[in-house]
């Protein structure tokens, strides 16, 4: 297993390289210019300066390894100065990936970034997950019932229906007509928690986009889970168990459960990349100021070391999912064996 | 409902007592079972009169969808509007007739891209060993692709260097099309390549390799056929995924512009008058839901139909 996990990750190490020089290379036909958001007034010669200092009159492949050494080893050692206070080498002088727009070091604005991100998206997936398994177990478990039709019936209306719409639905019926919610998230809203009224505030803007990703990302789990469940309900083991005389709810609990939640877990781990993508609808849509919103906005801005991280990001959460999907499926099932 | 499935039944009963008697085509059985599918018949009507409301609507409704008339600006439903006007006083209705032929043929057409390229890789992968590798990398790293921002990324880049080329309106057509269809193969493919596997070990392929069958029509006539289900159901689901992109796209403003509008678009422009003239943003997105719902309920009823297991029962 050890081994197993060992020549995965190795694997993961060219992928990661290769996508980041797709993404490069991709990028690399951009017509953005460092110094085009940058006053008229200011003289071409100094532009000039400007754009040496960037690196962007380097060849292609200098600029890419440039990035490959900021990205893997100057940002990581920076992270590890913050955290622990300390310094490593020459700090000062360490060459970090600079916006071209707004000229402060990208991976600083990424990281104030993340919180609005995670806390909506992360609620809505929690929530989420909370509303599909039980779903999908009592849809299977009953199947063909009035819950299942429904359950089914309502999954496969909110598995096809975009987020974008519903979200603007939501903002139709609570925002326009009822007036319960308000449109646009306040990113700049601080929860004071002994402040009553403002974690009210808070709570309130947060229920429509965290309402609208879960919704979606409980159709598809409880689709699964059900499916899932129903795979196991009919294996020889579930007769066994009801045959020695365990109680049904150890039955489905114990047993038909246990064993159907295993891809159940894998899927979970596959979604979470696609539910940060999802970040940038979602959060355009309730106008979010988060990573999403930073794609959108940098990608308007021809911000090419920004879009260029940023993308990267998004495919490093997608290779880290599968692997650990991979991982998990394993460890859980005992009947996978990797030697 | 209940009396026409009863009528189907009592047909498929006859067919089985008189053996023989009446011929019985493979499709004719897929289209049978298929017709047992609540939803999928369901999906099927209502696809049906949406492509055709699209299409033919414009026959019947009048109004220009082009033609700006600023003195009607933002007006709610009415008789004379069913579905109001938008801030340039342009029919909100026919607009949409509009934005569902772009939409659809978006859908239809960037599916079929990524059908084509996924059988193909598919089956090359599957039936010649020496490729199989090198594929199966290809796609994985395809898979591993952030398509979203990638497509985002892609448009901004030669969204002005295609107009140039193909004008604007077949110049952005082209490149929504393409670059959808180039990112959505892979699940194709890893389908059709597991299928050619397990076709390519039984015993008619291997009938047909013995008495000197060539390999081009192995693989044309013997194993094409037999990959041809679930590429049909992955064109149907394939559909679906290609109007929701082409809609994200056109939402975050990347993708068709307003005077050649998709549903997208209309939901993007209608977004700002939100507050004014909310039931515009219903349009558009209960249209993308309405024909999304309805291709996957027709997958799902297609996936049953040709699997020969069930069909049987």
């Amino acid at each position: 297993m050890v081994r197993y996990i060992f020549r995965r990750t190795l694997i993961a190490i060219p992928t990661l390289i290769a996508i980041s020089f797709v993404i490069f290379a991709i990028l690399d036909l951009a017509p953005g210019d460092p110094t085009s958001q940058l006053p008229l007034t200011i003289p071409q010669d100094v532009r000039e300066k400007v754009r040496e200092a960037l690196g962007f009159n380097d060849p292609f492949l200098v600029q890419w390894l440039k990035w490959m050494r900021q990205m893997f080893i100057n940002e990581p050692l920076n992270l590890i100065e913050q955290m622990f206070n300390i310094s490593i080498g020459d700090s000062e002088n360490r060459a970090r990936i600079i916006s071209w727009s707004s000229k402060a070091p990208v991976v600083d604005t990424i990281i104030e970034r993340i919180p609005q991100t995670l806390w909506v998206l992360g609620l809505g997936f929690i929530f989420g997950i909370m509303i599909a398994i039980p779903v999908g177990v009592i849809s299977a478990y009953k199947q063909y019932s009035i819950f299942d039709n429904v359950g089914t019936f309502v999954s496969m209306v909110g598995y096809s229906v975009p987020t974008f719409f519903t979200g603007l639905l939501a903002i139709v019926v609570f925002s326009v007509w009822l007036g319960w919610f308000p449109s646009l998230y306040d990113t700049t809203h601080v929860v004071d928690f002994t402040d009553w009224d403002s974690i009210v505030f808070q709570i309130k803007q947060m229920i429509m986009p965290v309402a609208v990703i879960s919704l979606f990302n409980a159709a598809a789990l409880s689709r699964f889970t059900r499916s899932s469940m129903l795979d196991n309900l009919n294996e020889d083991y579930v007769r066994t168990a009801r045959s020695k005389g365990l109680r049904e709810n150890r039955v489905l609990m114990g047993h038909v459960l246990r064993n159907s939640l295993i891809p159940v877990v894998t899927l979970i781990a596959l979604q979470i990349p696609g539910v940060f993508a999802g970040a940038i609808i979602t959060e355009q849509i309730f106008r979010i100021n988060g990573l999403g919103a930073l794609l959108i906005t940098s990608i308007q801005a021809a911000d090419v070391p920004m879009v260029m991280t940023l993308t990267f990001i998004f495919a490093a959460l997608v290779v880290l999912f599968n692997l650990v999907a991979d991982v998990t499926y394993g460890l859980l099932d005992p009947r996978i064996r990797y030697d | 409902m209940a009396t026409t499935r009863e009528q189907v039944e009592e047909k498929v009963d006859t067919g089985q007592l008189d053996e023989g008697a009446k011929h019985r085509s493979l499709w004719g059985d897929v289209w049978r079972q298929f017709r047992r599918h609540k939803g999928a018949v369901g999906g099927l009507v209502l696809l049906t009169v949406i492509v055709l409301g699209s299409y033919l609507g414009p026959l019947i409704w009048p109004p220009d969808p082009f033609g700006i008339h600023v003195p009607d600006a933002n007006m709610t439903p009415s008789l004379e509007h069913p579905m109001g006007t938008d801030n340039l006083g342009r029919d909100v209705m026919a607009r949409v007739m509009v934005g569902g032929r772009i939409s659809i043929s978006v859908g239809i057409t960037a599916m079929l891209i990524g059908v084509i390229i996924g059988t193909a890789v598919g089956i090359l992968a599957g039936f010649f060993r020496r490729l199989d590798g090198i594929l199966m990398r290809g796609t994985d790293l395809f898979l591993a692709l952030p398509i979203l921002p990638l497509l985002l990324v892609i448009i901004m880049l030669f969204r002005d260097t295609l107009r140039d080329a193909f004008g604007p309106e077949l110049g952005i057509f082209l490149l929504v099309v393409f670059i959808i269809g180039i990112t959505s193969w892979m699940q194709t493919a890893r389908i059709v390549r597991g299928e050619v596997l397990s076709i390519k070990e039984q015993e008619f392929v291997l009938a047909a390799n013995s008495i000197g069958t060539r390999k081009r029509n192995v693989v044309f006539r013997h194993v094409f056929p037999n990959v041809l289900s679930p590429v049909m159901v992955a064109a149907a689901l394939g559909v679906a995924i290609a109007i929701i992109t082409e809609s994200a796209l056109s939402f975050l403003g990347l993708g068709f512009p307003s005077d050649f509008p998709t549903w997208g678009r209309l939901l993007f422009d209608a977004q700002g008058y939100i507050n004014l003239t909310p039931m515009r943003v219903i349009w558009p997105g209960l249209l993308i839901s309405l024909t999304v719902i309805s291709v996957n309920f027709i997958g799902d009823g297609l996936r049953d139909a040709l699997d020969p297991k069930l069909r049987s029962q």
